[in-house]
């Protein structure tokens, strides 16, 4: 039921975790609070900045305008990159792009393996996500079970003419047949390497970094109060 | 804390906001065509009541049922119970059978308690005698919380809430009062001194014996149910009069400022302690908290359930 790929240390972080691992907005950065990993920046703020406009661009591109798209960012980063691609994508077009955001967690194939953890928003437009073009945007894509938990999702919320998936970071190593239709940068990593997204909406700056520590511990949310 | 929620008392505050902001996402699963979630899918949950209800097990059995758990309903009536099987063999009888988690009704305090100690799984106390119902007070909070506060987070800090009626048999009042003073309103009972209980002067809350007093600085007023069936004493003259001194009618909710809520926890005696004209207002929230109860309970189901076991 939670079989993994192989190659693993029983304990350490899994993939699927590692995507939406991090703490609630806390003071200061995250990497301060774990010594223990080196990080170093991969991504600058300009550089993101540059990768959403291109992004923005590209969607607008393949869907023909963008009549009928719905950009769902996944919290917690996704929430606020889907947020500033509608926000590029309409001053582009001249016109309001609708987003929103879809919380995966009552989806996920990895709840039994840790403490029950708190929920994230999901907040659907008014006109609902029936017949439009929904883009699924996410900060870093990994082993893509957290997109295959956002699809199952979106299939209980309605029926969507298509599904498109916009990642800030595509960093390798995918244990199901799921691939970004947009990416802003492809980041090859090994799996005993940390990327964390910084986003200034939630960290207070820009960034993107790799860590090159030990494994890493998992940053536990506000999570497992009753379990 | 633990693994298992036996009483509202036990809740530190974060604790009590996680289950309340947790509900608040679940509430919005109502409001989609698909009313479920595949959270608990494979999970048994039993519901096991000793004490007939109609709106708690309905409302666990909801609950549940949206998360994609196996629902198995036990009620004593007609059961073993019957028989003279005791709460330890039942309990047994239902781990045997897989339970990932029992919700308990009983007319005796401390069955949940007891329960717990004998079963793998978890325990969710869903009333025991006059100890707690620790699901109906964070329902009511939530309610509290989706009415008074602009959004819907953090506690109820400042809030004045009174508590009218049967204290002394009422584990509602109980709950309620503890989980309200955790999350930082003020609390005041008003109460014939025969339905306070002793110890009254122990507890969290300031009491009164004059609802006329009170109810121009209540935010929120709580009806308590004239508990007939505990009642084996006469604690009032008569019902008539507990009406005119502590039931709350029309002319008694006019004093109320003008954004304060009526709330019961059901079944109501209508024209005993609220007035079918105030039960029917659109202060009252009797219906929405049965809205809400499903949503609380779901939260608390999946926060015991959702995760791993260790």
């Amino acid at each position: 039921m939670h079989a993994r790929s192989g190659g693993q240390t029983p304990g350490a972080a899994s993939p699927g975790d590692a995507d939406h691992s991090v703490s609630p907005p806390q003071a200061g950065p995250q990497y301060e609070t774990q010594p223990e990993t080196q990080y170093k920046r991969v991504f600058e703020p300009d550089e993101i900045r540059r990768a959403l406009t291109r992004i923005a661009h590209e969607i607008l591109e393949r869907t023909n305008g963008a009549g009928d798209i719905l950009l769902l960012g996944i919290p917690t980063r996704g929430a606020p990159l889907a947020q500033r691609l509608a926000t590029r994508a309409g001053e582009f077009e001249g016109r309001a792009i609708p987003w929103g955001s879809l919380d995966v967690t009552m989806y996920r194939d990895d709840l039994r393996l840790r403490p029950a953890r708190a929920l994230g928003k999901t907040e659907l437009p008014p006109e609902g996500i029936d017949g439009r073009t929904v883009v699924i945007v996410d900060d870093v894509l990994y082993s893509g079970r957290t997109v295959r938990a956002a699809l199952d999702a979106l299939t209980d919320l309605g029926r969507p003419r298509a599904v498109q998936l916009a990642v800030l970071v595509d960093r390798g190593h995918r244990e199901l047949p799921i691939r970004a239709d947009y990416v802003g940068k492809n980041l090859p990593t090994s799996q005993r390497e940390q990327v964390r997204v910084l986003l200034s909406e939630i960290d207070g700056e820009d960034a993107v970094l790799l860590g090159q520590g030990p494994e890493s511990p998992e940053s536990p949310g506000r999570t497992g109060a009753l379990a | 804390m633990n693994r298992h929620l036996i009483a509202a008392a036990d809740l530190s505050r974060d604790e009590a906001l996680l289950i309340l902001d947790t509900a608040e996402e679940l509430a919005r699963v109502s409001d989609r065509p698909i009313k479920k979630l595949p959270t608990l899918r494979g999970r048994t949950v039993v519901n096991l009541f000793f004490e007939d209800s109609t709106r708690t097990r309905i409302s666990f059995e909801a609950a549940a049922k949206r998360l994609s758990a196996d629902v198995i309903n036990f009620s004593a009536k007609g059961s073993s119970v019957a028989k003279g099987e005791s709460l330890k063999d039942t309990a047994l009888t239902l781990e045997a059978m897989g339970a990932d988690a029992v919700v308990i009704r009983h007319m005796a305090a401390g069955a949940p308690h007891r329960l717990a100690g004998w079963i793998q799984g978890h325990v969710v106390n869903a009333g025991d005698g006059m100890h707690e119902h620790p699901t109906q007070a964070l329902l009511d909070a939530f309610t509290i919380r989706r009415r008074l506060r602009g959004t819907p987070s953090g506690g109820l800090d400042g809030l004045r809430v009174t508590l009218v009626g049967d204290v002394l048999h009422s584990r509602v009042a109980r709950s309620n009062i503890a989980l309200l003073n955790t999350l930082g309103a003020e609390v005041t009972v008003v109460a014939p001194p025969t339905l306070l209980p002793l110890a009254v002067d122990g507890w969290p809350c300031e009491v009164s014996y004059d609802l006329d007093a009170v109810l121009p600085k209540t935010d929120v007023i709580m009806m308590l149910r004239v508990q007939q069936e505990r009642m084996n004493a006469a604690y009032f003259p008569s019902v008539r009069e507990y009406s005119r001194r502590y039931g709350l009618d029309v002319a008694r909710m006019a004093a109320l400022p003008e954004h304060a809520i009526v709330m019961h926890p059901g079944p109501m005696n209508r024209g005993v302690e609220i007035a079918a004209e105030v039960a029917d207002s659109s202060r009252s929230t009797i219906v929405e908290q049965v809205a809400n109860g499903v949503s609380v309970r779901m939260a608390v189901l999946y926060l015991l359930l959702g995760g791993t076991d260790e």
